[in-house]
């Protein structure tokens, strides 16, 4: 068992009577991966966390947790693990300590000694004895990862963390999470924000209207996204018109007034035709410089290609050079 | 959590099967959860004060020389363990079935709406055991409601009209200490019926994920239950109806003592509570948790 990935799921699906809300979806989640699952608003991502902790029952598919069903194993297919799906629920009428002290009995294995730590970590200890009612969102949020570290999991599940967090707080949010990952926790993180994805996820899961529409390392995705070039030259009108012309050369884009210049996608051949071109259309090469696409970029072609998501999205791209 | 680089080790990883809780553990935490509520206080304070205005307004009207032709007053003021009789009598009809409806019907309604469940339901303990868990806290509000009011009521009675022997409803007397014990048993005895109603108020609770409509819908089967009775002609089924357990317990107070709607009532009222609790362990074991 011990062997068996984090996450593997394999045609899971939800319908709720006409709405497909998970449609056939695969998940790969390896051990020491800080996964992200993008998608859209109503995309499926957290109807799938649901049913990855046992809390709602798939339609079809299966989802193991290191080798086991929730479905079938209950509590002890979550050994291990530990998170929460949308925003983490507490009682309102007890304090932050209470609360843990209750979630750690339910934890057993000694958790209850292990609440002040928890509680450093998110750095809620001057305020563990007040109520949760009167807790800030971040502050649940935070309290929601001392609840999930006090079962010692090797996977978390994260559904939005930094949602409703201030700039500061989503900066310490992710700050906390990189860190986890660093000490070993393999991470599953929802998310919509992008940036967040970005800068902590190695691999991603894109999921449209139910179903994925890529799963893989993100470098890979940015790779496949393909290469841009940004161009600044003493006339980019003409410049503009040349880099049109020219063969291998392909979505080009004018960017006028600001930022100067404009964008273009090309192979490394390619290129370098371009600039002899300019060059002998006597146009000066101010700067020259490769872009890669960002993950909104992508996230929106793959999303947004044929206003229909699924395999069209991905094959789109797969067009893009 | 600007300082998280200073912050302590995480936790290490666990590989290991860890010792799961036990059922016993989650009941105490739902009974320590009941204990943190208002509401909880509501239903415990309704059970405390109805006896404490009972015996309030007895006493003042005796002593405005109304006893006479007073049938409770001529039967109180002889013992004061008349009273907690006469209150079971009064409060078993409709207040504690409320009482134990205003738990049971919450007790996984609200912490589906509230999203708590998800919270629990993702820790390491099962659906079954949260599920008795939750069962179990209910059952013990009803058993403390009911025997709290009779302990204010007795004690209220005791201190008003004495503790002196009481007359049955055989009108037999029996000494205070029988007597005394005889109370208890018939509170025992109506907890029959009331964690009956108790079991429909947690399949309601779990069924409808609204702890107003569960804690509604289990006042009101009673409430149905009772006008089913009165109806002519629905003679035949009325021993079935858990409504009319309610009143089983007096055969402990004949004399001699009549087990027989003692007995009737126990496997009614199992006809009742045991198809409810099955489903609704059905029901909380399928369902989706997608509240919250």
């Amino acid at each position: 068992m011990t062997d068996a990935p984090p996450v593997k799921a394999r045609g899971l699906v939800k319908r709720y009577k006409e709405v497909l809300a998970v449609d056939h979806i695969d998940l790969n989640v390896n051990v020491g991966d800080v996964y992200g699952f993008l998608g859209p608003n109503g995309a499926g991502k957290t109807t799938t966390l649901r049913m990855a902790l046992g809390l709602i029952i798939p339609t079809e598919g299966t989802v193991e947790l290191f080798g086991r069903d929730p479905l079938h194993e209950g509590a002890r297919a979550l050994e291990g693990v530990a998170g929460f799906v949308e925003a983490p629920r507490f009682y309102p009428y007890l304090s932050a300590r209470k609360n843990l002290e209750l979630l750690a009995a339910l934890v057993g294995d000694g958790a209850k000694r292990r609440i002040d730590d928890v509680l450093q970590i998110v750095e809620l200890i001057p305020r563990a004895g007040h109520r949760v009612g009167g807790f800030s969102h971040g502050m649940r949020q935070r309290l929601g990862i001392a609840a999930a570290l006090l079962r010692r999991p090797r996977l978390l599940l994260l559904d939005e963390p930094a949602t409703g967090l201030d700039p500061g707080g989503m900066r310490d949010m992710r700050a906390l999470i990189r860190r986890l990952a660093d000490e070993g926790i393999t991470v599953l993180l929802s998310s919509h924000q992008l940036p967040e994805v970005q800068e902590l996820c190695d691999r991603v899961a894109i999921v449209d209207s139910g179903r994925v529409v890529y799963e893989g390392a993100l470098a890979d995705l940015r790779r496949q996204g393909g290469a841009g070039y940004r161009l600044r030259t003493t006339d980019d009108a003409r410049a503009l018109e040349i880099a049109r012309s020219q063969a291998g050369v392909e979505h080009v884009i004018g960017t006028p007034p600001a930022p100067p210049g404009l964008g273009f996608q090309a192979e490394e051949r390619d290129v370098g035709a371009l600039s002899l071109a300019l060059a002998q259309a006597g146009i000066g090469i101010l700067a020259l410089t490769p872009e890669l696409a960002t993950l909104e970029d992508l996230f929106f072609r793959l999303t947004e290609a044929n206003g229909a998501g699924g395999e069209n999205a991905a094959e789109h791209l797969e067009q893009v050079p | 959590m600007s300082s998280v680089a200073a912050t302590p080790t995480v936790p290490a990883p666990e590989a290991v099967h860890p010792r799961r809780p036990s059922t016993l553990t989650a009941y105490r935490w739902e009974l320590r959860k009941l204990i943190s509520q208002k509401r909880t206080y509501l239903g415990l304070a309704l059970a405390v004060i109805l006896p404490l205005i009972f015996v309030l307004v007895q006493n003042l009207h005796n002593r405005q020389g109304h006893d006479r032709g007073n049938i409770f007053a001529s039967h109180i003021t002889q013992s004061g363990l008349a009273t907690p009789v006469l209150m079971l009598l009064f409060l078993s009809v409709f207040m504690l079935p409320l009482i134990a409806a205003l738990v049971a019907g919450d007790i996984v309604a609200a912490e589906d709406g509230n999203g708590t469940l998800k919270t629990i339901l993702t820790r390491s303990v099962d659906r079954g055991q949260v599920f008795a868990a939750k069962t179990l806290a209910a059952m013990a509000y009803a058993t403390i409601a009911v025997f709290l009011s009779a302990a204010v009521a007795t004690a209220a009675g005791v201190a008003s009209w004495g503790f002196h022997p009481v007359i049955t409803f055989s009108d037999s007397v029996v000494p205070a200490a029988e007597g005394l014990l005889l109370v208890l048993a018939a509170n025992a005895c109506y907890l029959i019926p009331l964690l009956t109603v108790t079991a429909i108020g947690v399949l309601l609770s779990t069924a409808t994920r609204n702890s107003a409509a569960a804690v509604v819908g289990t006042v009101g089967f009673t409430i149905l239950l009772f006008i089913l009775a009165q109806i002519p002609g629905i003679e035949p089924i009325k021993p079935y109806l858990l409504t009319e357990q309610y009143e089983a317990w007096q055969g402990l107070l004949r004399t001699p003592t009549d087990w027989a709607p003692i007995a009737h009532s126990a496997w009614v009222c199992a006809l009742y509570a045991l198809p409810a609790l099955f489903a609704a362990y059905l029901v909380f074991l399928r369902r989706d948790v997608a509240g919250g």
